[in-house]
């Protein structure tokens, strides 16, 4: 267009107009190619496009592989995973995870509050035993927000409520006999004195104020008792296994 | 006679009042057909596909629903506009495309009035639209419509003259100023169109009259008056609900008169393109129609193509390239009908 200043008037204003109509047939011409480009647009509810593999979208937990750690509640930055779990009885056995590992606790609550949720997918990497995991749905909408806040537990509330109970229970049993234990090895440190009061107190301190309370359940469980180390043993053995596998 | 209405029931009040209403049972439907065509043209161009819900199959009812929440919608009047103006101005720019109606050639067996001065009758009534404009611009009250409509009146008037000026070529080739006339001229095949005729001065005619048309309809690229990036709504800001409708109808009514003249003036007409096969007085109206309706296609298609001009560039392409070439124009016409 500069060189265009150069010319003489007239030239340039007849060199104007051709140029405007050439410009304009030019744009006419890319429209009507448009018009007949098919359309980008993904009819949505109908359609829709593939979500990216790796995409974040709502949150599961396959409740059967979690061993109710917390780690991912942990993770979390917006603190919107609540876990609760309760100590399971020796006599209870709850299977194991797919990647073999021993489960333990009864979860009793496992709460992720999707109105919260930053989708930022933090929790999902330290799962042990990876069973929190992003999934493809991502339309749950509700007119709601109370209704975002997604229970996972297997569990019904009752039993939830039964285990929690049982597992006080099993708590207050073994302070009850740790307690006990105490007082004999006290009895004992009295008859003859021995050079390591300091620590057995200090261990039975906290639990001995629980069994104050309730005496009786020292009998009801004579079995209840400190978790047997077998357990770890095979459980380790067990990582170490599947490491070498996965190796 | 002209007009089959007024034949069977005489030029009393029911012969005239079916014959005036007629082209308003024409307008409703094409302006609902249109807005769709528009939405529906602009969206593929810019490769969306419109409205695709409303009715099922490719949104067709995407206008009745805008229509009806047109009607239900609240009529404000702002408290410091000019009452008794600003309820009329959108009647009167209604009326002032709907009067043009009357002198459209629609079919050898229907034109609202066959008058004499048929051409000079639209060029005339269509200035209404301009009187409508800068009522509904002032008494708004706000200064949006204000800039607006004066705009509007500088961008109609200016481009009123080079339209007049290549309406005025046509009517010395065809000897006519009635547009029945003008179209009867231009019988036979196509190549007797009067775009083909007197080469290259009618179709350099039909250049001018098309460019000045689109600029009296206010449609992009010479929509500075209701530019929304700089007016919001230009001089339309504050009517709201049925009154707003009436400037939306107005503005589609207006851009099938100017395609309808152009069709008339240009491109035969009622006439059929192959000589006699297909014509009489339904086919007349179906040719009639359908230039008519290509011509606002090409309206729409350069609504999305063009990008809106500056006040500047708009009075330049007005007066010194569309009204010179004008001039030298009909001066080459009248020399060659002169000569012939
Ligand atoms: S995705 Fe992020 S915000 Fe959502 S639960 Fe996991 S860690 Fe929390
Ligand atoms: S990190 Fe995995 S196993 Fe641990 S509580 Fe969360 S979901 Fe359960």
């Amino acid at each position: 267009m500069n060189g265009d200043y150069q010319m003489n008037p007239v030239s340039r204003y007849f060199r104007n107009i051709w140029r405007g109509f050439w410009t304009v047939l030019v744009g006419m011409k890319v429209t009507m190619r448009h018009l007949f480009t098919p359309a980008v647009t993904v009819q949505y509810p109908d359609a829709r496009m593939t979500i990216p593999e790796r995409g974040r979208n709502r949150l599961y937990v396959n409740m059967d592989d979690c061993i109710g750690c917390n780690q991912c509640g942990m993770a979390c930055p917006v603190d919107c995973i609540t876990i609760e779990t309760a100590k399971s009885l020796p006599t209870e056995d709850l299977g194991t995870t797919s990647t073999g590992q021993k489960k333990r606790l009864w979860v009793t609550k496992f709460d992720i509050d999707f109105a919260k949720c930053c989708y930022c997918g933090l929790c999902v990497p330290p799962c042990p035993t990876e069973c929190i995991y992003m999934t493809d749905v991502y339309e749950f909408s509700e007119y709601d927000r109370s209704k975002l806040n997604y229970s996972f537990i297997t569990l019904s509330p009752d039993e939830a409520a039964a285990k929690v109970e049982q597992a006080k229970a099993a708590e207050r049993e073994a302070a009850a006999k740790k307690a006990a234990a105490a007082a004999a090895a006290a009895a004992q440190k009295a008859a003859q004195p021995a050079p390591v009061p300091a620590s057995a107190q200090a261990q039975s301190q906290p639990q001995s104020t629980v069994p104050a309370t309730k005496p009786e359940t020292q009998q009801a469980s004579p079995a209840a008792a400190p978790e047997p180390s077998r357990d770890n043993g095979a459980e380790a053995d067990k990582n170490v296994s599947l490491k070498e596998k996965s190796e | 006679m002209h007009n089959f209405i007024t034949q069977y029931l005489g030029t009393g009040f029911l012969g005239g009042l079916l014959s005036a209403v007629l082209p308003l049972l024409f307008i409703l439907p094409y302006a609902l057909v249109t807005i769709w065509l528009e939405l529906k043209i602009s969206a593929h161009m810019q490769d969306r596909v419109g409205p695709m819900r409303t009715g099922k199959w490719h949104g067709w009812a995407q206008p009745i629903a805008d229509v009806t929440k047109l009607i239900q919608k609240e009529d404000i009047i702002p408290a410091a506009a000019d009452k008794a103006l600003y309820l009329l101005a959108p009647a009167l720019v209604f009326t002032g495309a709907y009067a043009a109606y009357a002198a459209i050639p629609f079919s050898p067996a229907y034109i609202g009035a066959d008058i004499n001065l048929g051409i000079f009758y639209i060029v005339a009534v269509s200035a209404i639209v301009v009187l409508g404009i800068l009522m509904a611009g002032w008494s708004s009250n706000n200064k949006w419509s204000l800039l607006g409509a004066m705009r509007t009146a500088a961008q109609l008037v200016s481009y009123e003259i080079p339209s007049s000026l290549a309406i005025l070529a046509v009517v010395m080739v065809a000897g006519s100023f009635n547009l029945n006339d003008i179209c009867a001229a231009q019988s036979g095949w196509f190549w007797n169109w009067f775009v083909f005729g007197k080469f290259p001065f009618l179709f350099i005619t039909f250049i001018i009259y098309f460019i000045a048309s689109l600029a009296e309809t206010n449609r992009a690229p010479f929509d500075i008056p209701e530019a929304e990036s700089e007016l919001v709504a230009g001089y339309h800001t504050e009517y709201s609900g049925m009154r707003f409708a009436f400037f939306y109808l107005a503005e589609y009514g207006n851009m099938f008169v100017v395609a309808g003249v152009a069709a008339a003036l240009f491109f035969g007409g009622w006439n059929s393109p192959f000589g006699v096969y297909l014509s009489g007085p339904v086919w007349g109206a179906f040719w009639m129609i359908s230039k008519a309706m290509v011509l606002v296609f090409v309206q729409i298609w350069l609504r999305w193509t063009l990008p809106r001009f500056r006040v500047d560039q708009l009075m330049y392409l007005s007066w010194k390239i569309l009204t010179p070439f004008a001039l030298v124009n009909i001066f080459a016409v009248g020399l060659w009908v002169v000569l012939r």
